[in-house]
């Protein structure tokens, strides 16, 4: 809904050994209602970006603009949601989660269950909106996890692997699921995830992060049409050709490392 | 692809009720091990003082001590004394939770009031209360003032050690989630780190009274003059009452019994598990 400007940002941590770069020059521009994804090999600083972008860290140089307006912190125009499943409050139900964000926000209470319910309608959770989060399954929390994060309607929703820690059937589901979420509300996407077919399959753009300290090494526009079909020839070239930014080595036919 | 994933949350669902009828089983069973065990003692002591091995005034038969225990129940003197040492020992409990629970989110939250009371607690934690009444006594004088303060002396450290470990424990992710959603430091504290916490701090108020009750019972004995359970006991002795005093230990026990299993118990099973978090927090 609103286009992020990433600009030169750095991030550097201290660590009792001396300092640690997370990211290193990174700039790049998004769209209003895009869906990007960023990839690169573990330690590129994927996860360290998306902490810079949500506010949690601030950078060492460069900054960030949602909207034209510089970053500080966090914010509630962005909605997060992370790879472990313990984000969750344990203590209340499905529905208690979900309506933080506008219990927070002084939203009164029949309002709020109203909102709460019409999100985890939103991710096929309508039937579990009492249970608490230990009752649910991975992918179930994971979805929780989605719909708590955009209940109070942030405009950009950053997602770092919220499905990796899942099984591959699972996550197959969770990706169609996320593609119709974002069809029905066209929020700003920012998707980290280390799986090429999961890139292809969600972003209208990539960003491929070259090794530790990460910078940008490619920025791939994907032009499938939606729905996409992963067995289609043009989604398996697309991957081919993100796997080589990535630095596999691609075979003739079919996909190898 | 849909119906894959309703399929798996139903049966998600079916083993999870599944689960919570075992955990109720489970829990009658150990109930009734709880008694098969508790009847076994009280034959292996009626066998003894049959055997009169002890002379019968110094090892009453249960018979006896049961009697005695309806007598000074109906008359009420039973009762009075419990009053007296529960009025002692919630006392005690109740200002030790309000010190020591604050006190152990302060430690949590800022180093510097760590760095004071770590140190403290290390060092006075490891004294019996017990040990405290003679001193507790010269300084305070024998009645409900030295039984409280030895009650509080002996329930704050833990209540303050479990809080302070609670509350460092808190999943930094639901900081983080709760920050982005908003949540300013009030609801952040409330709404997050009390509940985050919730596992500790109920195992500190379990702890707290474990100790408390036994902190009372021993400080009654020497630092209460005609009223409470301990007092009971120790007056006893002074007579041979050995009924009495076995009729009073039925009674201490019965009450920290009630306290561990009802209060604790239920708090715990309306909380912590019912959330699913009763595993984060043991001992
Ligand atoms: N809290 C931290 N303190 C110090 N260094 C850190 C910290 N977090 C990350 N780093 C370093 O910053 C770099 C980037 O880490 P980051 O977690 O962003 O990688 P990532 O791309 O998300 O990796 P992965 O795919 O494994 O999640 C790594 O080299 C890591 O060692
Ligand atoms: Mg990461």
């Amino acid at each position: 809904m609103v286009p992020i400007a990433i600009d030169n940002v750095t991030l550097e941590y201290d660590t009792p050994a001396g300092k640690v770069t997370g990211v290193k020059d990174v700039s790049f521009d998004i769209g209003a209602s895009e869906f990007v994804c960023i990839v690169g090999p573990s330690g590129c600083g994927k996860s360290t970006l998306l902490n810079v972008i949500a506010g949690f860290l601030a950078p060492a140089a460069g900054e960030i603009r949602i909207d034209g307006k510089t970053v500080k912190g966090h914010g509630m125009d962005r909605g997060v949601v992370f790879q472990d499943f313990a984000q969750l409050f344990p203590w209340r139900t499905a529905l208690g989660n979900v309506s933080f964000g506008l219990e927070m926000k002084g939203i009164p209470k029949a309002e709020r269950d109203r909102i709460a319910r019409e999100q985890l309608r939103l991710v096929k959770l309508e039937k579990f909106v009492d249970s608490f989060p230990h009752h649910l399954s991975g992918g179930m929390q994971q979805r929780v996890a989605i719909a708590r994060a955009l209940a109070y309607d942030p405009s950009v929703l950053l997602m770092d692997e919220p499905f990796a820690a899942l099984d591959a059937m699972t996550r197959d589901d969770m990706q169609s699921l996320l593609a119709d979420v974002w069809r029905a509300t066209r929020k700003t996407v920012i998707y980290v995830t280390h799986n090429v077919a999961e890139a292809v399959y969600l972003a209208d753009r990539v960003i491929v992060m070259s090794a530790h300290p990460g910078t940008v090494q490619a920025d791939i526009k994907i032009d499938l049409p939606r729905p996409r079909d992963p067995l289609s020839v043009e989604f398996v070239e697309c991957q081919k050709q993100l796997m080589r930014h990535l630095g596999h080595k691609v075979s003739g036919n079919g996909v190898g490392h | 692809m849909t119906e894959t994933t309703i399929n798996t949350a139903a049966t998600a669902g079916k083993t999870t009720s599944g689960a919570a009828m075992t955990e109720q089983r489970k829990s009658r069973r150990s109930l009734w091990r709880a008694a098969v065990v508790l009847i076994i003692a009280a034959c292996c002591y009626e066998a003894v003082a049959r055997s009169g091995y002890f002379a019968p005034a110094l090892m009453p038969k249960l018979s006896l001590v049961a009697q005695t225990l309806v007598t000074m129940l109906a008359d009420g003197t039973m009762i009075e004394h419990s009053v007296f040492t529960l009025y002692r020992v919630m006392f005690g409990f109740l200002l030790a939770v309000l010190v020591g629970l604050p006190l152990g989110i302060l430690m949590a939250r800022f180093a510097a009031v760590e760095g004071f009371f770590l140190p403290l607690v290390s060092a006075l934690m490891p004294i019996p209360s017990f040990a405290l009444v003679p001193l507790f006594m010269l300084w305070f004088g024998i009645g409900n003032l030295t039984t409280i303060l030895i009650v509080f002396y002996a329930a704050t450290f833990p209540m303050m050690f479990n809080t302070w470990s609670g509350v460092r424990s808190v999943n930094p992710l639901w900081l983080r989630a709760a920050g982005a959603m908003g949540a300013d430091e009030n609801a952040l504290f409330w709404k997050v780190i009390i509940p985050g916490a919730s596992p500790f701090i109920i195992t500190g108020l379990r702890q707290a009274f474990l100790r408390a009750w036994i902190a009372v019972v021993g400080a009654e004995m020497i630092a209460a003059s005609d009223w409470g359970l301990g007092w009971v006991i120790f007056d006893a002795k002074e007579f041979l009452n050995t009924d009495v005093m076995l009729a009073a230990l039925v009674v201490i026990g019965g009450i920290g019994f009630v306290f561990e299993k009802m209060v604790f118990g239920s708090l715990e099973k309306s909380t912590i598990q019912r959330w699913g978090m009763s595993r984060v927090a043991k001992g």
